[in-house]
């Protein structure tokens, strides 16, 4: 059994989130980045499904040199080995054309990534690489248990969730609670040290779009208190002045 | 070239997001001078399709396929490319939701088409194909230019408003290829609450937090959600402690909302919390603690005992709508 773990290379969820260069770079100053929290979720079933079955798992990343840590902590918590494509993750479709390619060069049997990335949010990379590879993909999922070559697994859908059939390989976009978070252990985190990291040059792909620039949300204005012994004072604004009801 | 809309049904009725999406296509079928297709899979709703007319289609096809009765990412992404070719359209237009981003990421390959997913405006069209979308769990936009002939946009809730302005639309049926291949993913059952307002299209979301102690007294969230005809959410801390199901936890790794008015009851306003919400047209909170950092982020607050003030604003709201 053989596993790939996708993991992005992303700002904490508490980053206050400013940009440089003309609004065309993230700033990076002071943001501490982690293993995407949905890829993480993706590793820690993948990791449990190697405690449980026996499995090989490797993560991949397509980034820069920086992005190396981040690989390593996916080593600490379980991975057996890591591939970096060496490149900036432009968008979907060229991150997706760099994964299909490697799992093209490389049998899996199971491809799992987080359901989004928590930096650009698309939610289409594992269903891209699903497509390139010609195997059905499912997201968000959030349960996944195998039975020899056959899975079940749970989809979330809007006020609930699916319960769907398919044989291996096929792609999970994956979220809570597949899997509790795994801690690296001391052993983990000495072994990720010497673990194989194997950085590749990125395969030629189309430009289908191009970040041109970024901004944030206008602030609010100021939040306007209602005296907690006048509840209806609040319905009046919300009625006359906000006018959403 | 058309444009084509994806109209999404729940229930057996077209959702409004699918409204908002036919209104969306019909804005840019302005400004590029092209018509606008829509495109229903699977069962007839009970809406009357000419009806689309109004929002902005010329044209409803209805692909009535057996097999294509139960959503399915493969085989709609495969009737959605049939239905492409069949009216040559260059832009697809689809509602966001937990099926259209998986079915146009699919379709986004065999059309060799950008899929831009989470579009919040209608296209800047006077220099290029450039569109605005929401990063970061809603903490930032980017704009993005769009290089391939084809082009597919996810757009989140908002983006367009809804405009009833047209006429009636023509309809017809389409029987689409759809391989074994297609339909390797089996659904075996379906788990959904039904009657309720759904999360993630609610207009207004009443969201209670820990401050509410204990699922056992979730009773005034619902209540109140009631008299507004509101969803109900919860913070990442009530689901993890399975006083809510999951689907209604609300933040950066749960359900992103955009509603008109959110409504957050015991909620601290933790960062990752606010990631979900901040695409709120008006926010209330209401805590009782006012250090809380989600006044920082609310249009409206009141600092006090929810126990208190809930049942007292519930009443108040009834009067007022009434």
């Amino acid at each position: 059994m053989k596993i790939l773990v996708c993991i992005s290379h992303v700002p904490d969820t508490t980053s206050k989130i400013s940009f440089t260069d003309n609004n065309t770079k993230l700033n990076t100053t002071g943001v501490q980045f982690i293993i995407g929290p949905y890829d993480e979720y993706a590793l820690a079933r993948a990791v449990e499904i190697k405690e449980s079955v026996g499995a090989e798992i490797t993560v991949i990343n397509v980034g820069e040199i920086d992005t190396e840590p981040t690989i390593r902590k996916a080593l600490a918590i379980g991975a057996d080995n890591a591939v970096r494509v060496n490149a900036f993750p432009k968008d979907a479709f060229f991150v997706a054309s760099q994964i299909a390619s490697y799992a093209k060069s490389t049998t899996f049997d199971l491809i799992l990534m987080g359901r989004e990335s928590i930096d650009f949010n698309s939610g289409v990379v594992h269903s891209l690489v699903g497509e390139m590879l010609n195997i059905p993909s499912v997201s968000p999922v959030m349960k996944l248990d195998l039975n020899g070559t056959k899975a079940v697994v749970y989809r979330e859908i809007e006020g609930g969730k699916e319960v769907l059939e398919l044989s291996l390989p096929f792609v999970a976009g994956c979220q809570e609670p597949i899997a509790e978070w795994k801690i690296p252990n001391m052993k983990g985190i000495m072994s990720a040290r010497t673990k194989p990291l194997v950085v590749v040059e990125p395969v030629a792909v189309e430009e289908e779009s191009i970040y041109l620039s970024f901004e944030l949300p206008t602030a609010k204005s100021g939040c306007k208190m209602v005296d907690a012994s006048t509840p209806e004072k609040l319905v009046e604004l919300l009625k006359n002045e906000a006018k959403v009801i | 070239m058309a444009i084509l809309v994806f109209v999404e049904t729940s229930e057996g009725h077209i959702k409004k997001s699918s409204l908002e999406a036919i209104s969306y296509g019909a804005q840019i079928g302005v400004k590029l001078n092209t018509t606008i297709v829509a495109v229903l899979i699977g069962s007839s709703p009970s809406e009357d399709l000419t009806s689309l007319g109004k929002y902005g289609a010329t044209k409803v096809i209805h692909v009535n396929n057996n097999n294509l009765q139960i959503a399915n990412i493969q085989a709609y992404a495969s009737a959605l490319q049939q239905v492409t070719e069949k009216e040559q359209a260059d832009i697809i237009v689809l509602p966001k939701s937990s099926l259209t981003d998986p079915v146009a990421a699919r379709l986004g390959i065999k059309l060799k088409a950008a899929v831009v997913s989470n579009v919040t405006e209608v296209p800047d069209t006077t220099n290029g194909f450039k569109v605005k979308r929401a990063i970061y769990t809603g903490k930032a936009f980017a704009e993005v230019e769009i290089k391939s002939t084809k082009k597919i946009l996810v757009i989140k809730k908002n983006a367009a408003s809804i405009k009833e302005d047209g006429g009636m639309a023509s309809v017809e049926t389409f029987s689409a290829n759809v391989s074994d291949h297609d339909l390797q993913v089996v659904q075996k059952e379906v788990n959904k609450a039904t009657g309720q307002v759904l999360l993630p299209e609610a207009e207004i979301v009443v969201s209670g937090g820990r401050g509410l102690k204990g699922p056992e007294n979730w009773g005034i969230i619902e209540d109140l959600a009631k008299t507004l005809g509101a969803a109900t959410g919860c913070s990442k801390p009530v689901s993890d402690m399975d006083w809510r199901p999951h689907h209604e936890h609300v933040g950066q790794t749960g359900v992103k909302v955009s509603p008109n008015l959110y409504i957050a009851v015991g909620i601290s306003g933790a960062i990752q919390h606010l990631a979900g919400v901040n695409s709120s047209k008006v926010i209330v909170v209401i805590n009782k603690d006012a250090e809380a950092p989600f006044f920082k982020a609310a249009d409206y607050g009141i600092v006090g005992d929810a126990f208190e003030i809930l049942p007292k604003l519930n009443e108040a709201f009834k009067k007022a709508l009434n």
